[in-house]
């Protein structure tokens, strides 16, 4: 469907949109990521838009792969929400230090409140203990605006940035004037972007401790320019009003706080990390009381604090969970930490009528399955009515858990416990724990139960690589599950429809859980949501494969030179 | 729970609410939309992921000559329309005093082409508290749903408009 457009030419868009056109606009040549609420969009409408987008199995192949061409001097975005982020940590921390030869924007979508995450952790944080430049966007036109400037910056120092969005920014609409016409041509004389070549040079590349121990002096020495570079230049704003309040803000607080207090002036920042701490210094000063707004942790009080500045912060005890809105502000303005009201509850997920998961789980419980568990749809099933899942941490814990479990467990207990995890978990982060399955195994044994419903499901019913589709839906190799399992060693491998077979599932479980022995057990089915797309895409296969094998050889020499013989 | 501010003139806030799944969203879009072809500053906001596992969902419209928060505050809708009875107690406090509340019961279901088609009849009686011109609202459908669904959305449309 069009966006919603205007008659001056505005479209409204929602953050990640806006993401997503600006970096097309930006020249960006390859989109990286992996799902992850409330990111997901931007690659999807990268996509759309024309883009070069691609799920990687996990936010740290993706972060690499988007190096790799970042060192071969292209720009390059890769997206993941906050959690994504730790697990794209190890390459953030390093390719700071070598810094890139194009563009390179990490862009990190955090979940203030956990609308759809296991936690709140606040990203900004990952900015400055990797020395990354951060840029914080309030709006779908800012986020539009600051992501040319966020390529700027990070080809103009060779550093990678960090693009920092949340819930309320990616998935609220707001207009957006873009800079060319939707399905302009451009040229890179428009995007800016440079031309993809390979320029050797081994010290900047090869963090090796006699490298590294300059580029880490080199990296400060940036930050500095950086920091002066944002003082003087920087893409913040001051909306000067009454000098009684003065309000230092970024991101959505910023609209919040606009509406919560007219009256204040609003020192609006746009490059976060490095602070510009001159310029904050200098608005602080010119209002009679300074209150910093800030969503989870108080970061940027704190950090203005540290300068020595003389400025106000949220209640913690209250505002420090979930996200601010203009009532939250208007509190937090007003210095009343009397008890919000409690909202009503609404009606919580569930799994949706015809999940295959909700089979699975119940033969678990029947069996009195103590479960390990992951991240996906299957984490519904840990709440009632079904309530049979005993953990879930993180993406692939699943499998470690499990075998921790195994490995301390009176043997009566220990034979109780599986582990579950999702087709795209599995591949995320599951394929370390099945290495270790075989390498460390309790003497119980372990069973691993892939739930695979072809798909990616709870963000959407995105790709991966078990599917054997890319992102825009174009054939690939489909790793197989199963083959998987041989590989690291698993004799006890079965594959079972958990819906239509459910009777053998429960027996294949159970006869798994009574071994002492490893057993890898796929339960195929697909995802209600994507079942239609999945059948018409097999269909599409065996019908390729079928005129493949009746499509008698073409005659030739078969040196593939077209020649005839 | 109702406050008693009253919405600024310049921005007005329009709040659809019901279960995932039933095109609460969709609403919100197409609604959004036509405030915005209009030449309205427009704003929206909701929460996507988890809600469409059946899950409550909300999306909030505003629209005027200025918007700030793309998210209205506590007790300051102006209409409140929601697409699932069992919704209605849990978001009726986001509705100001003197407020307008549309609900389902508004629309004669059985008329309904389609019950998919719900979102597009309580549209259509959303439309009566507007003085948009009707092409826009029907500009808006046709641009938002693929072309077999237009003839149905037409009459649902003007179902709920009356």
């Amino acid at each position: 469907m069009q966006p919603s457009q205007d008659s001056s030419g505005r479209l409204l868009l929602s953050g990640n949109e806006a993401v997503a056109l600006a970096a097309l606009h930006c020249g960006v040549a390859l989109g990286t990521g992996y799902p992850g609420t409330p990111s997901t969009e931007i690659l999807e409408s990268f996509s759309a838009l024309g883009g070069k987008a691609q799920w990687a199995p996990n936010e740290k192949v993706a972060a690499e792969v988007a190096l790799g061409a970042a060192f071969a001097k292209a720009r390059v975005m890769c997206t993941m929400k906050h959690v994504g982020l730790n697990v794209a940590a190890d390459v953030l921390f390093t390719m700071t230090y070598s810094g890139v030869d194009g563009g390179y924007v990490l862009i990190v979508a955090d979940d203030p409140g956990m609308a759809s995450s296991q936690n709140e952790q606040d990203s900004r944080r990952y900015a400055e203990a990797a020395v990354a430049p951060m840029f914080e966007p309030a709006d779908s036109q800012d986020a539009y605006d600051l992501l040319k400037v966020a390529f700027e910056t990070s080809q103009r120092w060779q550093i990678p940035v960090i693009f920092r969005l949340t819930t309320r920014v990616c998935h609220s609409k707001s207009p957006v004037k873009p800079r060319f016409a939707i399905g302009a041509k451009l040229t890179a004389a428009d995007t800016g972007a440079p031309t993809p070549d390979f320029v050797r040079n081994i010290q900047q590349r090869v963090m090796v401790p006699g490298h590294a121990k300059p580029a880490g002096r080199r990296l400060r020495a940036k930050i500095v320019e950086i920091e002066n570079w944002n003082n003087t230049t920087g893409p913040q704003c001051v909306e000067r009003r009454g000098a009684e309040l003065g309000i230092v803000v970024a991101g959505i607080s910023y609209h919040h706080a606009r509406e919560a207090a007219p009256e204040a002036s609003i020192l609006k920042l746009g490059m976060t990390y490095p602070l510009p701490m001159q310029a904050i210094r200098d608005f602080v000063s010119s209002v009679k009381r300074c209150l910093v707004i800030e969503e989870n942790d108080p970061w940027l009080a704190a950090a203005c604090r540290a300068a020595g500045l003389k400025v106000e912060a949220k209640d913690d005890t209250i505002f420090r969970f979930g996200e601010l809105s203009v009532d939250r502000v208007k509190r937090i303005v007003a210095g009343d930490s009397s008890p919000e009201p409690i909202p009503m509850r609404g009606k919580p997920p569930e799994l949706c009528v015809g999940c295959p998961h909700r089979s699975s789980f119940e033969v678990m419980k029947e069996l009195d399955c103590i479960v390990s568990g992951d991240i996906g749809c299957y984490t519904l099933a840990a709440l009632p009515p079904l309530a049979a899942m005993d953990m879930m941490i993180d993406m692939g814990a699943a499998v470690g858990m499990g075998l921790g479990l195994r490995h301390v467990l009176p043997r009566e207990q220990a034979k109780r416990v599986v582990s579950v995890i999702g087709d795209s978990t599995f591949l995320h982060g599951g394929l370390p724990g099945l290495v270790e399955m075989a390498y460390n195994t309790p003497s119980t044994g372990h069973v691993l139960v892939i739930l695979d419903n072809g798909t990616t499901a709870m963000t959407g019913q995105q790709e991966h690589p078990g599917t054997g589709r890319q992102l825009d839906g174009s054939a690939t190799y489909q790793v197989s599950f199963e083959n998987l399992a041989r590989a690291a060693g698993i004799r006890n491998v079965a594959t079972v429809n958990p819906v239509r077979e459910r009777a053998k599932f429960k027996d294949t479980l159970a006869e798994a859980l009574g071994k002492d022995e490893l057993s890898v057990i796929i339960a195929r089915s697909p995802c209600i949501l994507a079942a239609g797309r999945i059948a018409a895409w097999e269909k599409e296969k065996a019908a390729a494969a079928k005129t493949a094998a009746d499509t008698p050889p073409a005659e030739g020499c078969g040196c593939g030179c077209g020649c005839q013989s | 729970m109702n406050s008693s501010a009253k919405p600024t003139t310049a921005t007005t806030n329009v709040r659809f609410a019901g279960l995932g799944g039933t095109g609460v969203i969709k609403a919100s879009d197409i609604f959004a939309d036509v405030v915005f072809r209009l030449g309205n500053e427009t704003k929206k906001a909701e929460v996507h992921g988890m809600s469409q596992r059946g899950g409550s969902v909300q999306s909030d419209v505003r629209f005027g000559s200025e918007v700030n928060s793309p998210m209205i505050p506590d007790g300051a809708c102006d209409f409140l329309v929601v697409m699932e009875p069992t919704q209605i107690e849990v978001v009726r406090g986001g509705l100001r005093a003197g407020g307008t509340l549309i609900t389902p019961a508004e629309i004669d279901t059985a008329k309904l082409p389609t019950s998919k088609a719900l979102n597009v009849a309580m549209l259509g009686r959303l439309s009566r508290c507007f003085d948009f011109p009707v092409e826009v609202w029907q500009a808006s459908l046709r641009a938002n749903f693929p072309a077999k669904l237009h003839e149905a959305n037409d009459k649902a449309f003007a179902l709920g408009r009356g």
